[in-house]
């Protein structure tokens, strides 16, 4: 502690000035090699979580390229209900186009958002799609989430599996209630009816894109 | 270095008598949003007791480098510092994990409880003293937040270390009560935390209280019975 106290103001401000520069320049020091230390680690759990997502919508045994390199960015796209650019992931199989992988959002939720993976192959069919996000009635509304839903062999979200676009006519793009085609649980139709039309504004703006998705660079349209 | 009887009062009172969830009640903010369940409380224990031995070693070391006009700052700094390295420990080894805590792990530097360990003891005491001061506040809160996890765990949903995976991926819940259990979501909101926390610190003063009454009934006994030993 200071004993000195003979000190001119003028003097004291310089040396505690000094004595808290010496020990910003420590810490910030230590905190560079921290930061150095960690960051390839940090990078590949993050590169792991993607993965593990991408796994839920799209099996690793259907294709072979490093997919998370292999991106596109969309811009702000109303077809998929995104307000912000987002990334599309290309899986190819030998190097010819697999499927895309893609986020939407279905904006009409029962409360809020509803964000979606969807993993569309070439020929038009539905790989997987999964529920990434959301703030639907715990216990109601939430089975559109696979973890949630009670019904654990052949969750809700699966029916979806294998369809296509142009398998569903655009007037069955709708819960039974309303005289389309997907099943829906009584008591909580808000949230599925909002995942049944972002999914299917999804796919049939997939549709329209085609091949240009697949284009090695530039942003579709 | 440390004697007996120092320690002894050091890890009595991190443990039980200057506990900081019920005795000084810092750091509700983690204490009421972390506890869901069991294991989250003591990660985030275990975290904020890395933090607090790191720093009150560090502060202890310095002490007599860091003028008393500036030591809020300096103290901040190395806090701050210390909980970001912890920070990146957690993003790059316990990734899941880092998820659910999310901002509780910065926020450790506005734990009352790290700054107020650093200003009335680090700041005070040698080194050796301050780092077992700041390792028995950490155990304190470690045994409370785990306890009161556990609690709201298995009133909330029925199951014991929900979460364990994300620490060791080969351990999994305990259920202990049945699989129909319909869950009580009262437990696992704030309000529920609130709750179970008053009664653990009713329970806390209903043990001193009654430690207090025995002690002050026994004075006479030891007397007689002195020399029997």
């Amino acid at each position: 502690m200071s004993e000195e106290k003979s000190f001119s103001a003028q003097g004291m401000a310089v040396r505690t000035a000094t004595i808290l520069f010496i020990f910003v320049i420590i810490f910030t020091a230590s905190l560079s090699a921290a930061y150095l230390w960690t960051k390839p680690a940090i990078e590949a759990s993050a590169a792991q979580e993607k993965m593990k997502l991408v796994d839920e919508v799209l099996s690793r045994s259907e294709y072979d390229n490093a997919l998370l390199d292999d991106t596109l960015t969309l811009p702000a796209t109303t077809a998929l209900g995104l307000d912000e650019p987002s990334t599309l992931y290309r899986a190819r199989r030998a190097g010819q186009p697999f499927a895309i992988i893609f986020e939407a959002v279905a904006p009409d939720g029962y409360s809020g958002k509803v964000r979606l993976l969807i993993a569309l192959r070439t020929d038009g069919s539905i790989a997987g799609i999964r529920v990434t996000q959301h703030k639907e009635t715990p216990g109601l509304g939430d089975y559109i989430e696979p973890k949630k839903d009670k019904n654990k062999k052949t969750p809700w979200i699966s029916q979806f599996q294998n369809l296509s676009y142009a398998s569903i006519a655009d007037k069955e793009w709708k819960v039974k209630k309303d005289g389309g085609h997907f099943e829906y649980y009584a008591g909580a139709t808000v949230s599925p009816r909002a995942v049944v039309k972002a999914i299917h504004k999804a796919v049939r703006w997939a549709n329209e894109q085609g091949d240009a998705l697949y284009a090695p660079t530039g942003a579709a349209k | 270095m440390i004697t007996r009887e120092e320690f002894k009062t050091i890890a009595g009172n991190g443990i039980w008598k200057q506990n900081t969830s019920i005795a000084q009640i810092l750091g509700l903010c983690p204490l009421l949003a972390v506890t869901t369940n069991a294991v989250n409380g003591i990660m985030l224990s275990l975290a904020t007791i890395i933090v607090m031995a790191m720093s009150n070693f560090a502060i202890a070391s310095l002490r007599n480098l860091i003028p008393h006009e500036i030591r809020i700052p300096v103290f901040i700094l190395i806090v701050a510092a210390l909980v970001t390295v912890v920070d990146l420990l957690f993003n790059a080894n316990l990734h899941e994990l880092y998820l659910v805590l999310g901002i509780f792990i910065p926020l450790i530097v506005t734990n009352c409880i790290v700054l107020a360990r650093v200003e009335a003891f680090a700041a005070k005491n040698p080194p050796i003293q301050s780092t077992f001061d700041g390792i028995f506040m950490g155990v304190g809160m470690l045994w409370t937040l785990a306890l009161l996890g556990g609690m709201r765990e298995l009133l909330g949903n029925g199951t014991l270390f929900g979460g364990i995976d994300m620490v060791f991926p080969d351990l999994h819940a305990i259920h202990l009560l049945p699989e129909s259990y319909p869950g009580f979501l009262l437990a696992l909101l704030p309000p529920g935390a609130f709750i179970l926390l008053g009664c653990m610190i009713a329970w806390k003063n209903w043990m001193d209280a009654r430690m207090a009454q025995r002690a002050r009934q026994k004075p006479p006994e030891p007397l007689a019975t002195a020399g029997c030993h």
